[in-house]
């Protein structure tokens, strides 16, 4: 593996002890260092109201990664709930199921993040609503197909013979069997994750001023691009890094694993 | 085929469905949302009834439904003109914008991709390669801006945002394309990596040809079939990408429309943009099928389910 993301990685979460070990405050104001460049003082410069660039990024850092473990975790149990018990069961349920997953494949899911996120007031709850609505049917789709493989399997045929119950061979076969390509499809859509949140944030649609994210520091930049485009850069230079982090964790484990996600095996 | 037109008569019945259930089943009242506060119980009414949100869902969603069928998505709620003459106008310079990068990103990802292979494991595969995951990596929203600073007010050479000048397109284009051509690249690549090992080549080989008529006249054509699925995948988030790029350009298309009616609670304009969006997507699925068929003989686009 690449060391780079791992230096990266290491990086944003020693920011992270260190905010938090020295206590440093992201809102706090210095009205006379408005839009300074990079010092010793703050080492990514200040924004538009003299906040500390770095400790902002770092605390925006923070609320991503915490929306998107949360939108995470909803969207994988429901989808793996949905699409296990719909690979399973099969028959009409399953033709409903897989209808409803082929809408939702068929809709960019951030324009229904950004409807969904428009339409409620802005906030963090709303925001972890909007992102998992489309969230969870990459997973749906993944573990009914997993499921639909698992199910015709010798030796759950056999566990069936031997009286196994529905519950038991969901839990005890297919769950298990689904955990490599789950956690893969949960490293892509965590990467596709922090860039949506990102863009609904950039739009004005996600966390609320003063609470730092990583979208509506960008927003906010873009309006200061001539006179500091550090700030900007800064920024964006963040989340890159972080999305790359995470794509080439990704890469690795598929690598490792060798599992085939439909499209992405080519890429 | 009937299936399949079948099938996509219920997609975008489906489609509808959940658009209308989003935006009228949110708590919170839109009448209340779009006239503030302090208006009066009287106008509440009023509007409400104007709107037709009074009356039941059931009867909302078939009378909206069949108006929409014949093309009529209501009217804008703070412009007061048809929405649909809005969408028409948006749609076009959407899709310019988004053909033209689509040119671009077909164009410089195939040369890439191409160039890559051909240097298999050598120095430019390398720089091809980790510049595409870079180029994966950046956001739009990053991207945009960035051009902007380099391209417009540093280099001067482009307008910074708007579309008065035809070279205003080639920005926002680029924005859109980037991330793109690295898929595309990556993708041409790693096909005809494969491709290399196979009988074709070999015997290709064999007969003494040129390597470069075997890159391009024997692998290339084999290599179009996973790439225009790819393509067909990517039109549909180029659309997607295209709110916050036209956003950042202010070029007025579906994306900035969309962005607008959120902003100013619009929501008949909201509704109709992302059925736009969404019928847009469906039908460039259909149509990517359809290529298939004509590219790869083999298939029968009726076979495929």
């Amino acid at each position: 593996m690449n060391r780079l993301p791992l230096i990266i990685i290491s990086f944003w979460i020693f920011g992270l002890l260190v905010v938090y070990l020295l206590n440093l405050d992201p809102n706090l104001m210095q009205l006379d260092e408005i839009l300074s460049r990079p010092s010793l003082d703050a080492f990514f410069g200040r924004d538009d109201y003299g906040r500390s660039i770095l400790v902002r990024l770092i605390e925006g850092f923070k609320n991503s990664i915490e929306i998107i473990l949360v939108v995470s975790v909803i969207s994988c149990s429901f989808g793996v709930f949905i699409g296990t018990v719909s690979g399973y069961l099969g028959g009409k349920f399953d033709r409903v199921v897989s209808f409803i997953i082929n809408l939702f494949m068929s809709f960019p899911g951030i324009l229904l993040a950004i409807a969904f996120a428009a339409m409620l007031s802005p906030g963090k709850y709303n925001l972890i609503l909007a992102l998992s609505i489309g969230g969870w049917v990459g997973y749906a789709r993944l573990s009914r197909g997993q499921t639909l493989l698992v199910k015709n399997y010798d030796f759950v045929k056999a566990s069936h013979t031997m009286g196994a119950s529905g519950l038991w061979v969901i839990g005890r076969h297919i769950i298990p069997s689904l955990t490599t390509p789950l956690l893969v499809e949960a490293t892509y859509a965590f990467a596709g994750l922090i860039i949506a949140e990102a863009s609904l944030s950039f739009l004005g649609l996600g966390l609320q001023a003063p609470e730092a994210s990583w979208g509506s520091m960008m927003r906010d930049s873009v309006r200061y691009l001539l006179v500091s485009p550090h700030y900007a850069f800064f920024v964006g230079v963040s989340i890159m890094s972080i999305v790359y982090c995470i794509n080439s964790a990704g890469d690795y484990m598929h690598r490792y694993w060798n599992i085939k996600i439909d499209q992405k095996e080519a890429l | 085929m009937l299936n399949k037109i079948i099938f996509v008569i219920f997609q975008v019945l489906g489609i509808y469905a959940i658009i209308f259930l989003l935006l009228h089943l949110i708590p919170g009242d839109p009448i209340q949302v779009m006239l503030g506060d302090s208006a009066s119980i009287a106008d509440q009414d009023k509007l409400r009834s104007q709107l037709g949100l009074d009356k039941p869902i059931v009867v909302q969603f078939i009378t909206s439904l069949s108006k929409a069928i014949q093309g009529d998505f209501g009217d804008s709620i703070i412009k007061q003109t048809p929405v649909l003459n809005q969408l028409l106008s948006a749609v076009k310079n959407t899709y310019l914008l988004a053909i033209t990068s689509l040119f671009i990103a077909i164009s410089f990802g195939l040369m890439a991709g191409v160039m890559a292979a051909k240097h298999h494991n050598r120095f430019l595969d390398r720089i091809i390669m980790n510049a595409s995951i870079l180029f994966i990596s950046i956001p739009h929203f990053f991207l945009g801006p960035l051009l902007i600073l380099i391209f417009s007010i540093w280099l001067g050479w482009f307008p910074v945002n708007g579309m008065d000048s035809p070279i205003a397109i080639i920005l926002p284009a680029f924005t859109l394309a980037l991330g793109m051509i690295a898929i595309i690249a990556k993708l041409t690549r790693n096909c005809m990596l494969e491709l290399i090992d196979s009988d074709v080549v070999r015997t290709a080989r064999a007969k003494g040809l040129g390597e470069w008529t075997i890159l391009i006249q024997h692998t290339f054509r084999l290599v179009l079939i996973p790439i225009i699925s790819i393509i067909g995948m990517q039109f549909g988030s180029l659309l997607s990408g295209a709110v916050i790029t036209e956003t950042i350009f202010s070029w007025n298309g579906l994306g900035m429309l969309l962005v607008d009616s959120i902003q100013t609670r619009d929501y008949t304009v909201t509704q109709g943009c992302i059925f736009i969006i969404a019928i847009s997507y469906v039908l460039i699925n259909i149509f990517t099928d359809l290529i298939y068929k004509f590219v790869d003989p083999r298939l029968k686009v009726g076979k495929l389910e």
